[in-house]
Parts: C-alpha cells; structure tokens; sequence
C-alpha cells in the first residue's frame, strides 16, 4: 500500500505501450498511440467522475474544443485561407508550435469546463447526467455550425501529425501525474469525502459545490489537453469523431477499469482500446492473430456486451475500484 | 415571425408527435417508478419492432403488428431478467451507463443483422398506407397523426385505470413511492416489476408500429434520437411522477414538431444548441422536474 506504487505502475504501463509501439509495423503503431490518447482521456474523466461520484455524459466536449483549437491554430499558415475560408481574422492570421497547442488546449477545455461548471455543479445525480450530456449537445452543434472558430461539418485537415510514440507517451504521463497530485491533494481528499456521504462532508464544512467545480475545471483541462494530443495524432478531424460514439468508449473504458481508481482508468482505458484496435481490425478482415473477417458492427456489439456484463457481474470494475 | 407560420397543419402534427413520445415517456417512467432505472435502451426496443414490422412486410398487416408485439415484449421482458433484476439496488449512475451499453449493443446487432444484403436501412411497407392524408377542414391530416393521438388517449387512460382501479395497479403505485415498505407489507417485487416492465414493452411495440408508419425506412438507429429527447423531456417534466413524466414527453414532442413546422431550416441550425441551454437552466431551476411540486424542488441540487 505504499503510495508511490500508485503512481509508479500506471506510468510504467504506459511507457510500456510507448515503447511498444516503436516495435510494431506503421499501421499497428497507430493503434498503439491511440491508446495512450484515450489513457489520457480516461483519467481526465476520472479526475471528475471518479473522484465525485457524479455521472458526467460532457467531458469530451471538453476533448472536442481542446481537439478543434489545437487543430485550427497548427494548420500551416499558407493554406490556412484555403481550407479555412470563414475564419475570424485573428484565428486566421496566426499558427502556433506543437507544445504551444497543446498547452492552448488544456486552457480552452478548462475555461469551458469552468464557465460550464459553474451552474452545472449544483446538479447530482440524473438531472446532473442529463444537463452535461446538454452540454456535450451545445458544443457539439456549436462546432458543427459556426465556420469563424472551425472547419464546421466538413473536415479539418491539414493538422500536422506531431503525436508520436514519445509524445503520447509523455501526454499520457503529464495527465496520469496530474490526476495523481490532484488525488493525493487535500481538494481531492475533500471531494472523495462528499462521494462517500454528502451530507457528512457539508457537515464538517466541505463547500461541495467548490470542489467539485475545481475538479471539473481541472477534469476538462486534462481533457481538452487529450484532445490537442488526438488531433496531432490523427492529423484531421471531425465534429462526429468527439461525439457520442467517443464518449460510449470512453465511459465504456472507466467503467471497466473501475469507476473510483486511477489504475483502473488506466487499465480499463489500455485492455478495451487493445480490444477495440483487434475488433476493428477484424472488421477490416485483415488477419491480426487468427484469421478473422467480422462484419461492420461487430466491434460495438462486442463492447457493449463487455461492458453490460462488466456492470453486471463486477459493478464496480475488473480491479473491484481500488487502488494497487 | 414563428407565430404567423404557426398554422393548424403544423399544430396537428406536432400534437402527433406529442403523443408518441407521451407514449415513449410513460414507458420510461413505468420503469423508472418501479426499478428507480432509466432505461436508456428503450429506444432500441422500439427500433426491434420496427424491424420485425420491416422482415414481415409481406406478411398481412395483423401477423406482421403481431409479431412487432411478441418481439417487442419478449425482449423487454429478456432485458428485466438478464440486465434489470441483477443490477437491483445498485446506484442509478450505474444502471443509466448499464442500459446505455445495452443500447450500444443492439443498435450494433441490429447493424450486424441489416447488413446481410449488403445496405442499411429495411423498408417497412406493409403499414405505409396509414400515412396517407385524408382532409379536415382544409387541413392534411395523416391517418397515423389520429391513430397516434387516439392511441396514447386510449392507451394513457387504460393505464389511469390499471394503476388506479386494480391491486396490481395499487401495488406498482406503492412500489413507486416506497419499494422497501411495500416488500415489507407484502408487494412481490419481482411481479410488479414484471408488470411494469411488460407494460413499457407494450408501449414500446406501440410505439414503434405508429413511427413506422411515418418513417417505413428502418435502420440501426432508428428512434435513438427520440428517445434521447423524450429522456431529456422525462427529466426535465419530472421523472419521480408519472403524470409529471408524460407531460414531459408530450410538451417536448409538441415543442419540437412547432419549432421543426415552423422555422424554416436554414434558421434552425443552432436550435439544438437553444434547446439544450434551455433544458440546463430548467434543471438549474427545477432539479425535479418542471411540472413537480415545489416540495419536492432542491432534492438533487448541492
């Protein structure tokens, strides 16, 4: 139970797969990288969900406007016009670096999810579930429709491809540092205690409405910061790749893993994305480990049962919540 | 400007609207009385039948509405058994992410099974010709938008009786308002359940056989965004009453066919994002439901 091992085992796992993917061909690295993106992703939602207990459908709002602003700002300047034509002047006339876009990111998604947080936190339970899945609704509409802050329904393409195995690897790790100062400090304990017992934590003085907007803030910073890593990763995006399909997987991998640890996030996040890459590589019909040609669907169908039996069987996940 | 467009055709078929998810909103909140479950796979038992509607088009119009039943109901009733009764008692974060998973996997075997010959999407034409419009008064009215209203009449005043005219009624209103008490003085959970669960089933078949008719294409994801919608007007209307549930549903069918009926499209492309806000500050407001009581107002709020 020593604390460090805590912190000492998901980074190892994740260096792990880091290391890993300079092993394998091109076209499996991509898998690989991938699934330290939604490590990223996952403890980023941990960091709210888990630690307050409050169900949250918005977190990859906060993936989405970290993805999108981080995109439109590395496009190359010179055909920024080109693929960009609606863009309000400031966002068109300038491109940033790599880490500055990732950093820009972190911020959008954290001052979304602070100005979002601020009528939202006072919300639990299924009206709380209800209002942020609102939130995922606005934005995602929002990013559709409005062409002066994006590409709108159309792609963004162009967006250089910077996340590489090193970069996942030391994304993913800042994230998973991050959710564990952000545990072992005192607002962490704070927020923790009103998971436990609401009431009993208002009744030694916690203001649960401060912790938890804190830990949203900091949830949708982490988040937006993933979203930086997943667009560089991807080198184009879409509106429909941060949406609802996103946000299944990802609640899929938490819950999995286990709702209340950071292990578990971890974990859950690495064991469905690997799954996941083996089913949709299947779905292509090429051969991965046997041979195996799955029809379109099958990848969801199998996740979802996963997941549903997961819940039923192990409510709260495959290492039961608890840390190592 | 969106008055003067507001003529008596849009309104006839918003109310049409209105009352399917009036209908789909009982089906929820059934559930959701008895089990404290939103059941986010509705939807998905809805899309079944409209599938079984699509593979017995040849058949006559009674087997093919038969068998939309039967499979309907089946599968709500397999779906209380195998994800339902194990998650009893559990948080309700839990059984909302269990459905949502449930939902995800149906839409994904319904892919699986619609894909077989190669394009997605049934066509379910044995109903089609309840949509053809006979004229009142100088108005369109589909035969489906009567069949609608007059169904969730019917159906919503059977179910006022049911609930307040027989013991299993009584016992699935006192399962509502306290499980734990109503064990004790000798409700059989596992029946009133089962009752509620066969009832949102019906509705559920219901349901599906009148979108059906108004849209005969059947794909894997047919109704799921209805059936967000209606659990965002359950919500918003107050899940902890069924009354209060309905009413959500039907005020957010109606809302959303006046809106579509009369803003031309090009006006409504950040309408969603509208609603939405709107449906947050009604939760900010009124974490219990727009129609509950003031009593119970300020119970999910920190």
């Amino acid at each position: 139970m020593s604390r460090p091992v805590q912190l000492l085992v998901p980074a190892a796992a994740v260096v792990a797969v880091g290391i890993g993917s300079t092993f394998v061909s091109r076209s499996l690295e991509i898998y690989f990288l991938n699934s330290l993106v939604s490590v990223a992703i996952v403890v980023a939602i941990y960091v709210f969900v888990g630690s307050s207990g409050v169900l949250s459908f918005g977190q990859i709002s906060f993936v989405a406007v970290g993805a999108f602003a981080a995109g439109v700002m590395t496009v190359p300047l010179e055909s920024k016009t080109g693929v960009l034509p609606d863009l309000f002047p400031i966002l068109r006339d300038h491109t940033i670096g790599n880490v500055a876009s990732l950093l820009l990111a972190a911020a959008v998604g954290g001052a979304l999810a602070f100005v979002v947080g601020l009528p939202l936190m006072r919300l639990s339970g299924l009206a709380a579930g209800i209002a942020t899945f609102a939130v995922l609704e606005i934005t995602h509409n929002v990013l559709r429709e409005w062409t002066k802050i994006g590409p709108g329904a159309t792609t963004l393409p162009l967006v250089p491809e910077t996340t590489g195995a090193l970069q996942a690897t030391i994304g993913a790790l800042v994230v998973i540092a991050a959710a564990f100062a952000y545990r072992e400090s005192r607002p962490g304990r704070l927020l923790r205690a009103t998971r436990e017992d609401a009431a009993a934590a208002q009744g030694v003085g916690v203001n649960i409405h401060r912790q938890r907007l804190w830990a949203f803030t900091l949830s949708g910073a982490l988040a937006g910061f993933a979203g930086g890593l997943l667009v560089h990763l991807l080198g184009s995006i879409t509106t429909e790749q941060v949406y609802l399909e996103l946000t299944f997987l990802t609640l899929a991998m938490l819950v999995v893993g286990g709702i209340t640890s950071l292990w578990g996030a971890v974990l859950g996040a690495l064991v469905v994305s690997g799954l996941d890459s083996f089913l949709s590589e299947a779905e292509q019909g090429v051969d991965v480990v046997l041979e195996l040609d799955l029809p379109d669907g099958t990848r969801l169908a199998f996740l979802g049962a996963i997941m549903a039996l997961v819940l039923i069987v192990r409510p709260s996940g495959i290492i039961g919540g608890r840390e190592l | 400007m969106i008055l003067a467009a507001l003529d008596a055709q849009t309104l006839v078929d918003a109310v049409g609207l209105g009352a399917v998810y009036a209908l789909m909103a009982v089906g929820i909140g059934l559930v959701f009385g008895v089990l404290r479950l939103v059941n986010f796979a509705y939807g998905q038992l809805v899309m079944a039948g409209a599938y079984t509607l699509a593979f017995t088009a040849e058949r006559p119009v009674a087997v093919s509405v038969a068998a939309c039943f039967l499979v309907v109901v089946a599968l709500s009733l397999a779906m209380e058994r195998a994800v339902f009764r194990p998650l009893r008692g559990h948080s309700p974060a839990v059984m909302l992410v269990t459905t949502f998973a449930i939902a995800f996997m149906l839409q994904a075997l319904a892919l699986l099974v619609d894909i077989r010959d190669g394009t997605i999407g049934e066509p379910a034409t044995s109903v089609a010709p309840l949509n053809r419009a006979v004229t009142v008064a100088g108005v369109d009215v589909r035969k489906v938008t009567i069949v609608a209203v007059v169904v969730a009449v019917v159906a919503l005043a059977l179910l006022a009786l049911l609930l307040v005219r027989t013991t299993i009624g009584l016992h699935m209103r006192a399962a509502a308002a306290d499980f734990r008490t109503a064990r004790l003085l000798g409700v059989r959970a596992n029946r009133v359940i089962g009752s509620a669960v066969l009832l949102s089933g019906l509705l559920a078949a219901t349901v599906a056989v009148i979108l059906t008719v108004q849209f005969p294409l059947v794909t894997p994801d047919f109704a799921l965004r209805d059936t967000i919608v209606v659990l965002v007007g359950v919500v918003v209307g107050g899940i902890d009453r069924l009354w209060t549930a309905t009413l959500g549903g039907f005020t957010i069918g109606f809302a959303a066919g006046v809106i579509n009926g009369a803003l031309p499209t090009d006006q409504t492309v950040f309408l969603p994002s509208a609603v939405f806000a709107l449906v947050i500050l009604v939760l900010i407001l009124r974490p219990a439901g727009l129609f509950a009581g003031s009593r119970a107002a300020g119970i999910e709020r920190v």
